[in-house]
């Protein structure tokens, strides 16, 4: 007597016995293939995506800190050429100041001029060659837009 | 003392049917457990995955119950087949898990479980047509549906009648039930059953 026949026994309805018949064989079919699978390939799989995390989780990090590393190197050296050039443009300055503070010396060059007084005139004369020469560089920058107010500055000078 | 009192619960149940005999007794006694093992195991597997419908969790319940039989191997007797004995086990080892499952709510052990959908893909195609196929898939589909519906002790003794093939009286035994209400558990289940495929038709 088949199981089909015994459940057709159990049960008078036909559209029930198999349904069970056809819920049994799909349980049969799903616990074989589940009981036959392979053991080790979802912890394999596991196992590699945790090493490939690892690894990548592993080269970010390697990555990062190099490009800090290079990143900090840049901005020092940055820093040190910003602080280089202030430096220079702090010195020229000062030594542009030490320029024009020259001629305001006449005090001091007139206790002098009672020591020495050839000396003394000798620098006064350098002095007004220097402020002559530091004019006509001035007066040579004008611009071509203000030439014509230079030209009426001189010849209202001359006048 | 417990152990006594666990071989004595697990053997009550065998005055309700027809001891065997004292040869097959022996017999049983003298098997060796590794081919108890080997012949029972994808049975038991097969219940508790249909039970579970968790392959990772079947397969560990599976190994808890070869476990405990081992350990308590030398007190089987054989007052009932070795695979209604294992069943028992299986059995109790699944009210085990439901417990502590609803004790300990926040484990989410039903996590892997798949969808009564996802398990009534399993059909072999045999030599049905297509048409033929999408009805028995349907139905499989529904009846998974009306298990999933069934209390936890309907549901056990609609799996083991109608997917282990066994008698009442080994339902019976396994599950510590009478055979009357076994047949009372097996006929509210085939009603549902009847119910639904007739109300789906």
């Amino acid at each position: 007597m088949s199981r089909r026949d015994k459940l057709a026994g159990e049960i008078d309805d036909p559209m029930v016995a198999g349904a069970l018949e056809n819920f049994k064989v799909s349980v049969d079919a799903w616990s074989d293939a589940a009981y036959n699978r392979p053991p080790t390939v979802v912890r394999t799989a596991r196992h590699n995506w945790r090493l490939a995390a690892t690894w990548a989780l592993g080269c970010m990090l390697a990555a990062g800190s190099l490009a800090g590393g290079l990143y900090e190197r840049h901005q020092r050296q940055e820093l040190a050429r910003i602080e280089a050039s202030k430096a220079a443009i702090n010195a020229a300055e000062q030594k542009a100041a030490q320029v024009h503070a020259a001629p305001e010396k006449p005090v001091k060059a007139a206790t002098v001029t009672k020591r020495q007084p050839t000396a003394v005139k000798k620098a006064a004369n350098e002095n007004e060659d220097l402020l002559a020469s530091v004019d006509s560089d001035v007066s040579r920058q004008v611009p071509a837009a203000m030439e014509p107010l230079a030209q009426m500055m001189d010849s209202n000078g001359t006048k | 003392m417990a152990p006594m009192r666990t071989s004595t619960k697990v053997m009550a149940a065998g005055t309700a049917v027809k001891p065997m005999t004292a040869e097959a007794a022996e017999e049983i006694a003298a098997q060796d457990f590794a081919s108890i093992v080997e012949s029972h195991r994808p049975q038991i597997f097969r219940f508790l995955l249909a039970s579970l419908r968790d392959v990772d969790l079947a397969e560990t319940l599976t190994q808890e119950c070869f476990l405990k039989a081992h350990r308590n191997w030398n007190r089987f007797r054989g007052d009932s087949s070795a695979m209604t004995w294992l069943m028992r086990i299986a059995i109790n080892l699944q009210k085990d898990h439901w417990r502590n499952r609803r004790l300990r709510f926040w484990r989410h052990t039903q996590a892997n479980a798949i969808g009564v959908d996802e398990a009534s893909d399993w059909l072999p195609n045999g030599e049905r047509s297509a048409e033929q196929q999408i009805v028995a898939r349907e139905q499989v589909a529904q009846v998974w549906k009306i298990v999933d519906g069934l209390s936890a002790r309907q549901r056990t003794v609609f799996l083991l009648r109608y997917v282990e093939d066994r008698e009442l009286s080994e339902i019976a035994l396994a599950t510590g039930l009478s055979e009357g209400t076994v047949k009372a558990h097996l006929s509210r289940a085939l009603a549902r059953v009847r119910a639904e495929l007739r109300g789906t038709r």
